[in-house]
């Protein structure tokens, strides 16, 4: 790997995602929309602050998600990634510099949406904002790393999108926003226990519940950065520089 | 011709080549030479191979046998990928970046100097769009900034897969002309068609037609070998004696 083509890939991928100002719209206006509309549904209950939090994480997720598998699966249908993979670009570079370009674009987003949350919306957090922001910078790496791996399996962009509501959909019904983990079933509970998404939001109710919170997080955090390197790894597998 | 003694100056060496796709044997087992600095042309109507032949040269083919030896390396080595320039047949760009942002990409990809991006606009004739996006380019336009994307950091071996489909007839003379000032300054060309005309714009010819290599010559060998008028029907004399054979 060499930070060189690392850095000229996620430049880039930036130059295109700015080009497309509508994506980038989207991608910083939505999840402002989605919160701002959850607090008014939830009006003067607490519901907001219970899950407003995980909501925060979920989003980034779930964008990165069909942002990175549709953009993947163009450069694998347009012959742009065999020609790069003839040049000097390493697998790891290439997969490094979509994380690193889409990382990027998470930061701006969890800064808007969490800024929104809290300041618009009144989301109370009792443990340190800036961990907000961390922990919905990693969701997105998540829901990067995971369209990366899935963009290998889908052969048109109509496919690449219902991948969406069969990835990450489950994950969201099991990831204990709609029913706490552990009242779930016990086979349901332990499913929910090996996806990634459920330690996501933990992580950020974590955070919204309790003032010192950091070593719990701390642990959430890492569980799902090694998600993150699975999904990548499994990912690079499916990179390959001589096809049938 | 066998491996053991490749030609003096052969950039790219091809022996016994098998490739499947799928359960169709597309390549059963060829053999040939590019020598160094010339323009070769590859030759022969479309589902003949040409396409397969370039990908195993490049490196990005899956093959079932045989050895791909591209300027004294097996093809596909990692050291030859800085060295080794490809067109696909179709325009493999970003549409949605301007040519320059194109080509200063793949610049910084093969770590050539950034006077390359003006150099190879100009080459390919795009100055006037060079901060167009590319999907708003016409297709041959589209193309000409894939061939400059090959042309980047000054590959010694070009692989171009029917580079001049669509392009109108003053443009393809300047894009031969161009083949044939890299080749003078050292570069080997390996260039497809399946437009017999080019055949004469070319140093020398490979014909290939169903996998199998019909004709490995000179415009001038062939046509005196076949005792046609022109390469068009110098390949049809070709299939035809060996349909009586």
């Amino acid at each position: 790997m060499s930070p060189r083509l690392t850095l000229a890939t996620a430049r880039r991928v930036l130059q295109q995602v700015g080009a497309d100002h509508r994506t980038l719209g989207l991608l910083i206006v939505v999840p402002c929309v989605l919160i701002g509309l959850l607090a008014w549904i939830y009006n003067d209950t607490q519901v907001f602050d219970r899950i407003g939090a995980p909501l925060l994480g979920v989003f980034p997720f779930v964008v990165m998600f069909l942002v990175t598998s549709v953009t993947t699966l163009r450069e694998r249908s347009s012959g742009t990634l065999e020609r790069l993979l003839a040049t000097p670009l390493g697998k790891g570079d290439f997969l490094a510099g979509y994380a690193l370009a889409f990382g990027a674009l998470a930061v701006v987003q969890a800064l808007v949406a969490t800024g929104f949350a809290i300041w618009v919306c009144g989301l109370d957090v009792a443990g340190p904002r800036w961990l907000l922001v961390v922990v919905a910078v990693v969701d997105a790496l998540l829901g990067t790393a995971s369209g990366l791996f899935v963009s290998a399996f889908a052969r048109t962009e109509f496919q690449a999108v219902q991948f969406m509501p069969a990835v990450v959909l489950p994950q969201f019904l099991l990831c204990g926003l709609l029913v706490p983990r552990e009242l779930l079933p016990p086979a349901l509970e332990l499913l929910s226990d090996v996806l990634p998404l459920s330690y996501a939001v933990d992580a950020m109710r974590t955070l919204t519940t309790q003032p010192d919170a950091a070593g719990e997080v701390g642990r959430d955090v890492a569980i799902v950065l090694g998600y993150v390197v699975a999904a990548i790894a499994l990912g690079s597998l499916t990179l390959r520089r001589r096809t049938p | 011709m066998t491996n053991d003694h490749p030609p003096d100056g052969a950039a790219v060496v091809v022996d016994g080549l098998r490739v499947f796709r799928g359960s169709r044997e597309v390549l059963p087992g060829i053999s040939l030479s590019v020598p160094a600095g010339q323009v070769v042309g590859l030759l022969g109507p479309s589902g003949g191979g040409k396409t397969t032949l370039l990908r195993s040269i490049v490196g990005v083919q899956i093959i079932a046998g045989g050895i791909v030896t591209v300027l004294g390396e097996p093809a596909g080595s990692p050291g030859l990928r800085s060295r080794v320039g490809y067109v696909t047949q179709d325009a493999s760009v970003y549409g949605d970046l301007s040519v320059r942002a194109n080509l200063t990409y793949f610049t910084s990809l093969v770590g050539a100097p950034r006077s390359d991006v003006e150099r190879t606009i100009e080459a390919v004739d795009l100055m006037a769009d060079a901060d167009s996006r590319v999907d708003r380019l016409s297709g041959g336009q589209r193309s000409r900034v894939s061939l400059a994307a090959a042309l980047v950091g000054s590959p010694e071996l070009l692989v171009l897969d029917e580079p001049t489909v669509g392009l109108d007839p003053v443009l393809r003379r300047d894009l031969w002309d161009m083949f044939h000032r890299l080749a003078a300054g050292g570069t080997t060309l390996l260039v497809s068609s399946h437009v017999m005309d080019e055949a004469t714009r070319c140093d020398r010819l490979l014909l290939l037609r169903e996998g199998r290599l019909l004709a490995d010559e000179t415009p001038d060998g062939l046509l005196a070998l076949t005792g046609a008028p022109d390469a068009e029907r110098a390949f049809l004399a070709l299939i035809e004696t060996e349909a009586a054979l």
